[in-house]
């Protein structure tokens, strides 16, 4: 019997064993149905409720106000805007510094964990660096006046968007680069070491093997770091607060504004607005990561 | 042996570029750093780079004069030590289910989990509190642990790695009478230890950093972790800033010293 399941392959020993697989997921499925699942098609019920209880269907009309609304409008580009610019960027910067970390030299691995330890600051001594540099009168705009040249107030001005897209990356690059170093170790030696026998020159190795063969990792960075792109709001907050320049105006901002100003509904149909938009590039994502699979 | 063999007498220029340019970006990487660690010895610092004196005031008074920071330095600790460890167990359970198993709907479950792993927290944060506040657990630690235990970006971790796990070795197992639980263990595990350290050393990094959740779930200060007080803090001297930030990254920067062979050396087994 078991060895009738070995022969026909990888896939018949998983499709037997669908219940087991269900009770190791299931301990993860309970927890995230009550705290995760369960309190998201709540909030998304409740944004087409109105009235103080949230009882009474409204439609659409929250929607309707949401689009009118300039702060939304703002905070939505804003947030597409760095999802647009910081994502490609980092996950640019992590695979170069894992192909050149992926050579073996002298001082490579103490160099990764330069590369990591941004992961580990904690946001709030982070920013008393931030602060440091980009402030007014700070270090940047001393050595900018050195140089004779005028500085600007880089936190509270339309170059914050930049500081904050330069914190991403400063953060994230670490951890992508880590995820491609592991892509490219998984790649057998073999096709790459033909490939050079065959005259490949470096780019076409890395066009035409490398690449294609790191598509997995690319969109396990990809996830990542537009998770992670959403998770810049806290250092968003800690540079402007409440109301920041408008340029870092995100749409968790105004999800925190109208938590405080207790409009909840407006809160949620801007969420499932996120939502909506958060299931389209993952669906796109999937179909990517599927797109030319060799179905096993 | 790998892409860049390269002779030892003449390194082709753009390897060459190719490092310089990676050693810079590391001192660049490098610098909020050693700010810190200049600040938090400084006496009495104005907040430039290279203090004027070298003291010890930021300790003082963040360890002898304001002990309330070590009882929140604890309080972090509990926290995150427990996060870790049972979004630790959580994870690998139901990242190797998704990852070797079939069952109805697998696809879906997953697609939805991805989905509200990448909601932004905010989204959820008002329904959060009405669950549990339902369940009778706000106010105690269970409200923030029990969110951070079951977060879905472990199980996504741990797939992605269990997927990577031959079926050939599986297979024997099965054929030797070894259960599933055993082969999770003895098998997958090991194979995976690089993405067990990941999430262990990313969500305790979370863990560690989290601010809203408490400032949310607990009403009293004196149980909220060192990482809210930090962001609260409207501190005007640099050197306990400074001191408080190191003092902060000490446990992150041990755990990462202790996870960091397994992220860097164990990428480099896999080639093997």
């Amino acid at each position: 019997m078991k060895s009738n399941r070995l022969k026909n392959g990888s896939s018949s020993i998983q499709r037997k064993r669908s219940w087991v697989g269900f009770l190791f997921v299931l301990p993860f499925l309970t927890g995230f149905v009550i705290f995760f699942f369960i309190p998201f098609v709540w909030s998304i019920a409740y944004s087409f409720t109105g009235g103080v209880g949230g009882m009474r269907f409204v439609g659409l009309s929250h929607y309707q106000s949401l689009f009118a609304s300039q702060a939304f409008q703002t905070a939505a580009v804003n947030t597409l805007r760095f999802l647009l610019i910081g994502v490609p960027l980092v996950i640019f910067f992590g695979l170069a510094v894992a192909l050149v970390l992926y050579g073996e030299f002298k001082g490579n691995s103490l160099l990764r964990s330069v590369f990591l330890y941004p992961l580990t600051v904690p946001i709030a001594a982070l920013i008393t660096v931030v602060r440091f540099v980009f402030e007014k009168d700070g270090a940047l705009n001393h050595m900018l006046s050195i140089f004779g040249m005028q500085g600007s107030d880089w936190l509270d001005s339309s170059a914050a968007f930049g500081v904050l897209i330069l914190i991403f990356v400063w953060k994230n690059c670490g951890y992508n680069m880590l995820l491609f170093l592991a892509g490219l170790y998984a790649i057998p030696n073999e096709l790459v070491q033909t490939a050079q026998l065959e005259g490949a020159k470096w780019q076409q190795i890395l066009w035409y093997i490398r690449l294609p063969l790191l598509k997995p990792t690319f969109f396990f960075t990809a996830v990542v770091s537009m998770m992670n792109s959403f998770k810049i709001f806290r250092e968003a907050y800690l540079i402007g607060g409440e109301s920041p320049d408008w340029s870092i105006y995100m749409l968790q901002h105004f999800m925190n504004n109208n938590f405080r100003n207790l409009n909840y509904q407006r809160l949620s149909a801007a969420a499932f607005l996120v939502f909506l938009f958060i299931c389209l590039i993952v669906g796109i994502l999937f179909w990517w990561k599927r797109r030319g699979d060799v179905e096993v | 042996m790998n892409g860049a063999v390269i002779g030892k007498k003449h390194l082709p220029f753009r390897i060459f570029l190719g490092r310089a340019a990676v050693v810079l970006l590391a001192a660049a990487v490098l610098f909020p750093v050693l700010y810190m660690f200049m600040n938090a010895f400084a006496q009495e610092t104005d907040g430039g780079f290279f203090p004027s004196r070298f003291g010890l005031s930021g300790f003082y008074e963040v360890f002898v004069r304001r002990p309330d920071y070590l009882v929140k330095f604890w309080n972090s600790i509990l926290l995150s030590v427990a996060i870790v460890a049972g979004q630790g167990i959580i994870s690998c359970l139901a990242g190797y289910g998704f990852a070797k198993f079939n069952f109805p709907f697998k696809e879906a479950v997953y697609y939805a989990v991805i989905v509200i792993m990448l909601m932004p927290y905010q989204v959820t944060l008002v329904s959060n509190f009405i669950v549990t506040d339902a369940l009778d657990l706000n106010n105690t630690y269970w409200a923030i642990l029990l969110p951070g235990i079951f977060s879905p970006f472990g199980v996504f971790l741990m797939r992605q790695g269990f997927e990577t796990v031959p079926e050939e070795l599986r297979g024997a197992a099965m054929l030797e009478g070894a259960s599933q639980m055993r082969i999770l263990m003895q098998i997958a595990l090991p194979l995976c230890r690089w993405q067990l350290m990941t999430l262990v050393l990313l969500s305790f990094v979370d863990a560690w950093n989290m601010v809203e959740q408490p400032l949310v779930f607990l009403k009293e200060a004196f149980r909220y972790p060192i990482s809210v007080f930090l962001a609260q803090m409207s501190e005007s001297r640099i050197d306990i800033l400074c001191t408080c930030g190191i003092m902060v990254t000490l446990p992150v920067l041990l755990l990462f010293l202790f996870c960091e062979e397994d992220l860097t050396d164990s990428a480099a087994r896999l080639k093997s």
